[in-house]
């Protein structure tokens, strides 16, 4: 016989849980009491959302679920950003929560919430454990859905005297079997043969991919069939990295602050070969005038993704990586689109974009400042706003998991606790974390846990004294009325060295690069306080309902 | 936009119904009907739901369906051929020596039996698809409805074929 909490930590060493971000309280003491003794590592944060974050970073580096751990009711509730920030990405992680006892289940009893009825639209499935004898299989079961399909978000929602009553041993299945859950994963043979054949026929083909890419570990397999093509590819802010930024295919972002040529290139292609995406309205502006002359292939392991935006001519149903394999091996090497790929790199040529020098500290330097020192040996992590823009722009991502921002959801607050995730599924990489002034006051706190546990993770504030996002869509169409998006003041650096974290103030250009050589060579965590040009603007920009072409701040056609 | 029948195979478990419902309001569906019992195997259940949308929508809030672990087949029998019923019970106003021998002879057309009986009125029992209930609702309103109840639609497929568990 078992307690229950000594069952959950067992069932999550079982999965190969190395590490949980947490948070203690009431019910979950029983949980906290097994902890003490155990192998597990259990990061203290300063807030529960800062733990769903940091879990779902951890998730995101390493290509492997994360774990988190809240009390009931207040402590729930926090992770409730964190959850839904990884439904919308599609993150693996498992949140657990503790619950009032069963006695007092739907009593309104002290630090009572139905988190499992709040969180039941942002999870892929959740979880009301009423038995010990459950939990094993339970949290088996949790760990299969939020890794495999489409990944997700699983909740446990454990009762306190589920944790401390006693149960046998039950033996799990080697396999989890659900019979209302069965994804799939290869791809069909003949909707493969119907691609291959759309390919070969299109004379202006370009590849738009996306986080799927990522999530299925198939950049290799992508960069493969584009190469072996000749078709340009541009990746969705969630597919950064899943082709090295440099490479001579590679047309960067598209969507709103795409590259303009990523943007003309799907406005003239005739076959838009779609991949690990959802035509996310941020990516397609105006979705009639979205690849209006392209046939459509659509490669998703999600079947509602597919024709849920846009009529796809070509499904596939299937991971991206069986797909792409299966494609790989009965591919026949193609001209390269001669024509095709000289026009776009003549709108490459002519329409980069635009980093200002005028010898003032503008954001874009920093960014490909930092691109330039790190050379995409690095883990970035963005907050929410311009400064997770201008870093997608700039920075010039080398390799997969190596980008993490909040793409579906647009958390802000999730760039610092998501780092001090990357940093525990990556130690051998340097971390770093670009924010706004507005977004790292969300969850500011969490200097607190990196100081106590020396996480080495560089902040690199862009501060402008303005909720800058905000601010330039009220530039822009509100007559550049600046209602609630001014800020004061602050002192980074001397909050940083409250919580015994070293900083430094820049104001300056010239002062860039040895200010991020200063953090890199920091062993702790270290914060840089950029005082940035006030009222830069990201561009281009396709305001919203636009077609993606109708591009603002760009160059003249 | 026209109604559609979808039946909903559901692994029979507290909190399925919440998880299927919520799903249709919040993608923005109004459930036109909704019927819910055991089933022929003892741990799964269901669901009988109407909605009225298009093709498309109803396709895409289908697929949202089969996503949900604990729904385990969901199939549209709109256009198949099938038998749907919902069962409605009429309390009507019928004071001894007035109407109620008309009642009683509509009650005879429609097939309806009489299922309650006291001096001041009758409640009838009506089985039928929802154009019948809504004709004979409208035949007995001049009457004096007292209170209406009805079930959601049930439906089936026709011939062989049966919704199995195999998603």
């Amino acid at each position: 016989m078992k307690t229950g909490a000594k069952i959950l930590v067992e069932s999550l060493q079982r999965e190969g849980t190395e590490i949980i971000f947490g948070y203690p309280g009431g019910v979950v003491l029983p949980i906290y009491d097994e902890l003490y003794d155990s192998s597990l590592r259990h990061i203290l944060v300063r807030h529960e959302q800062a733990a769903a974050h940091a879990a779902d970073g951890y998730a995101r580096a390493s290509g492997r679920v994360g774990v988190c751990l809240a009390t009931s009711g207040p402590g729930a509730c926090n992770l409730v950003t964190g959850i839904a920030t990884a439904y919308m990405d599609s993150i693996p992680i498992v949140a657990l929560t503790g619950q009032v006892p069963t006695n007092l289940l739907g009593n309104d009893a002290f630090q009572e919430s139905d988190i499992t009825g709040i969180t039941m639209p942002i999870t892929k499935h959740n979880y009301l454990v009423k038995n010990a004898a459950d939990l094993g299989r339970t949290i088996q079961e949790a760990f299969y859905i939020a890794g495999t399909g489409r990944p997700g978000p699983v909740l446990v929602d454990i009762p306190k005297d589920v944790s401390t009553s006693s149960a046998k041993d039950v033996a799990l299945p080697e396999k989890v079997t659900l019979r209302g859950y069965n994804p799939t994963y290869h791809g069909h043979k003949r909707q493969i043969e119907k691609a291959l054949q759309l390919i070969t026929d299109a004379e202006n083909p370009v590849i738009y991919a996306g986080g799927g890419v990522i999530l299925s570990n198939a950049s290799a397999e992508l960069v493969t069939i584009a190469t072996e093509l000749g078709i340009p590819i541009t990746t969705t802010l969630m597919g950064l990295g899943a082709i090295p930024g440099d490479h001579p295919l590679n047309l960067g972002m598209l969507g709103m602050h795409g590259t303009e040529y990523a943007n003309f290139a799907i406005t003239e292609c005739d076959l838009l070969f779609a991949i690990g995406v959802r035509f996310d309205d941020r990516v397609t502006g105006k979705t009639e005038t979205f690849a209006a002359n392209a046939k459509i292939i659509h490669i998703d392991v999600d079947p509602a993704e597919i024709g849920k935006n846009k009529h796809v001519d070509v499904p596939i149903v299937g991971d991206v990586k069986a797909v792409l394999t299966d494609m790989l091996t009965c591919l026949k090497k193609q001209g390269g689109h001669d024509t095709w790929i000289k026009k776009i790199r003549h709108w490459k040529q002519h329409h980069p974009l635009k980093c200002p020098d005028d010898g003032r500290l503008h954001p874009q330097y920093i960014i490909r400042q930092m691109s330039e020192l790190l050379g995409g040996d690095a883990i970035i992590v963005s907050e929410v706003g311009q400064n997770q823009m201008w870093t997608a722009q700039h920075f010039c991502f080398k390799n997969p998991r190596t980008w993490i921002t909040s793409g579906g959801l647009g958390t802000m607050g999730y760039g610092l606790p998501a780092a001090m995730g990357a940093h525990f599924a990556r130690p051998d990489l340097p971390v770093f974390d670009v924010a706004g002034d507005g977004s790292i006051q969300m969850n500011i706190q969490e200097f607190g846990t990196i100081a106590a546990e020396n996480i080495p993770v560089k902040i690199a504030i862009l501060n402008n004294r303005f909720l800058g996002m905000v601010r330039q869509w009220q530039e822009l169409f509100y007559d550049r009325r600046y209602s609630f998006t001014e800020l004061p003041p602050v002192e980074f650096v001397k909050i940083a060295n409250a919580y015994g974290i070293e900083g430094i103030k820049v104001e300056s250009p010239d002062d860039v690069k040895s200010a991020l050589q200063a953090s890199l060579d920091c062993n702790g965590p270290f914060v840089i306080d950029f005082r940035v040009e006030r009222e830069e603007n990201v561009f281009p920009m396709v305001p919203a309902g636009c077609a993606i072409n109708e591009m603002i701040g760009g160059h003249p056609q | 936009m026209k109604p559609h029948t979808l039946s909903i195979l559901v692994e029979n478990k507290a909190g399925v119904l919440s998880r299927v419902t919520g799903l249709f309001s919040r993608r923005g569906f109004n459930i036109e009907s909704l019927a819910v019992g055991p089933c022929e195997e003892p741990d799964m259940s269901r669901i009988t739901i109407v909605a009225i949308a298009d093709d498309e929508k109803v396709e895409q809030i289908m697929k949202q369906l089969n996503k949900l672990i604990d729904v385990i087949k969901v199939s549209d029998l709109t256009g198949n051929p099938r038998v749907e019923r919902e069962l409605a019970l009429i309390k009507v106003t019928a004071e001894v020596g007035t109407s109620r021998a008309e009642i009683m002879q509509i009650a005879e057309i429609f097939r309806a039996s009489i299922v309650d009986v006291s001096p001041k009125s009758l409640i009838l029992q009506v089985i039928g698809d929802t154009e019948k209930i809504e004709a004979m609702e409208t035949l007995l309103r001049q009457y004096g409805i007292k209170e209406f109840v009805r079930t959601g639609t049930v439906g089936i497929l026709r011939g062989t074929k049966a919704q199995q568990g195999n998603k």
